[in-house]
């Protein structure tokens, strides 16, 4: 097929989306997050007494237990929402798959992240 | 998805010709050049000649033409100024990208491989279209924007601290070696602008007599123009001219973000 769009006119395409600054600074902002988050979760998990069903129950219901792994729960999951949309948008040259693949990340992390959540808040409040 | 795989009719056959060194010839070295006429309808092939470096100059791009003007003129190539300077000699040599009238045969161990610049379409053997790299270049307006009508008696004045800071971005030569070793760049050709047009980009942002800072980072505030840059730093690796393009973008960066903070 000859190309009738001038090479320019093909690099300029559709114009800037005015927006990728905001992904990148809150993908960076999520990561600094999740550091404290995850030695925190390492040192806490090796901190306790067992792993039986009992202790780990137990050490859950603490408010300060709850409210960190929310919020690790939280921010892991948006982190990795925006991770894998770059993956994608990296990898999947078909836009329709591209648009399709975003959603699904999307909706997946949010099913995922609201799970975590109601399941945490559960054992929390359950006391 | 992105295409990890050569289409069937890119697929590089080894079975090229061979040309042997002339007898006598003690000090041998064999060159592998890529070789492909997309209007033939055959595959691409690599040729083989035996070059005597005693009957040569030093550099990779002698040795090339010395196989065009002596043993098969049919190989096709760019080259223009022979130091370095006019960006045309750019290949894949030894397994990255350079300038071939500045890559020094004995500085490569074993046989010399020659591809041309990776991912781009190829017009013949080693010349490829650069046609969208050039594009690229034109979409980032390099040139001096500037609302302050020039002084009508003089230049436009420049301090020699604001003028360090161009310094590593004005010196770049788009020889594409750049944009076309940037394995983003490979995905996305046509959304991602590349190291080099980055950095010619950036050359404007920092110049201290260019009014138009805002409107060009807003041209560059997107996912794909400017942001498809992981820091992979193979474009700093393989500049000939020793830039850093990937500095250039990180700084770009900083400024997207230093404006909304
Ligand atoms: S640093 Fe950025 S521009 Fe340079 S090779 Fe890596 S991804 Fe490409
Ligand atoms: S930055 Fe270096 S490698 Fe890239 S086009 Fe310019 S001179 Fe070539
Ligand atoms: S011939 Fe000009 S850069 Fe090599």
């Amino acid at each position: 097929m000859k190309r009738t769009r001038t090479p320019l006119s093909q690099v300029k395409g559709l114009g800037s989306a005015k927006e990728g600054t905001g992904h990148f600074w809150v993908q960076r902002l999520t990561a600094l997050a999740l550091v404290p988050l995850v030695i925190w979760l390492c040192f806490a998990i090796a901190a306790l007494p067992g792993m039986d069903y009992v202790s780990v129950r137990e050490w859950l219901s603490q408010p300060t237990t709850a409210i960190l792994m929310i919020l690790l729960i939280s921010v892991g999951f948006f982190h990795a929402r925006l991770g894998l949309q770059e993956v994608a948008i990296d990898y999947i040259s078909d836009h329709a798959v591209r648009t399709i693949t975003f959603i699904a990340i999307t909706f997946g992390a949010a099913i995922l992240a609201v799970t975590g959540i109601f399941s945490v808040l559960r054992i929390a409040l359950a006391g | 998805m992105a295409e990890f795989t050569l289409p069937a009719n890119s697929i590089v056959k080894t079975n090229g010709q061979v040309f042997t060194a002339p007898e006598g010839a003690t000090n041998v070295r064999t060159f592998k050049i890529y070789r492909y006429d997309p209007d033939s309808g055959e595959n691409p092939r690599v040729d083989s000649y035996d070059i005597d470096l005693d009957d040569c100059g030093p550099m990779v791009l002698d040795a090339m033409l010395k196989i065009k003007n002596e043993i098969d003129s049919t190989l096709a190539f760019r080259r223009s100024c022979r130091e370095g300077i006019c960006g045309s000699c750019a290949m894949n040599i030894d397994g990255g990208n350079g300038l071939a009238c500045t890559t020094s045969i004995a500085d490569i161990e074993g046989d010399v491989v020659i591809y041309p610049l990776p991912h781009q379409p190829i017009i013949k053997d080693l010349v490829s279209d650069l046609t969208n790299f050039y594009a690229q270049y034109a979409s980032i307006e390099p040139w001096l924007k500037s609302d302050t009508p020039a002084p009508p008696d003089r230049e436009r004045l420049q301090s020699p601290e604001d003028r360090e800071k161009l310094d590593g971005a004005y010196e770049c030569i788009m020889c594409a070696c750049c944009s076309t070793s940037c394995p983003s760049y490979w995905w996305n050709p046509e959304r991602y602008l590349g190291p080099a047009a980055l950095l010619a980009s950036y050359r404007w942002l920092v110049d201290s007599r260019d009014d138009a800072t805002g409107e060009r980072l807003d041209e560059l505030e997107d996912p794909y123009k400017l942001y498809r840059c992981h820091t992979i730093m193979n474009c700093a690796q393989v500049c000939p001219k020793g830039l850093n393009p990937a500095k250039a973008i990180a700084e770009t960066k900083r400024m997207m973000v230093q404006r909304r903070l």
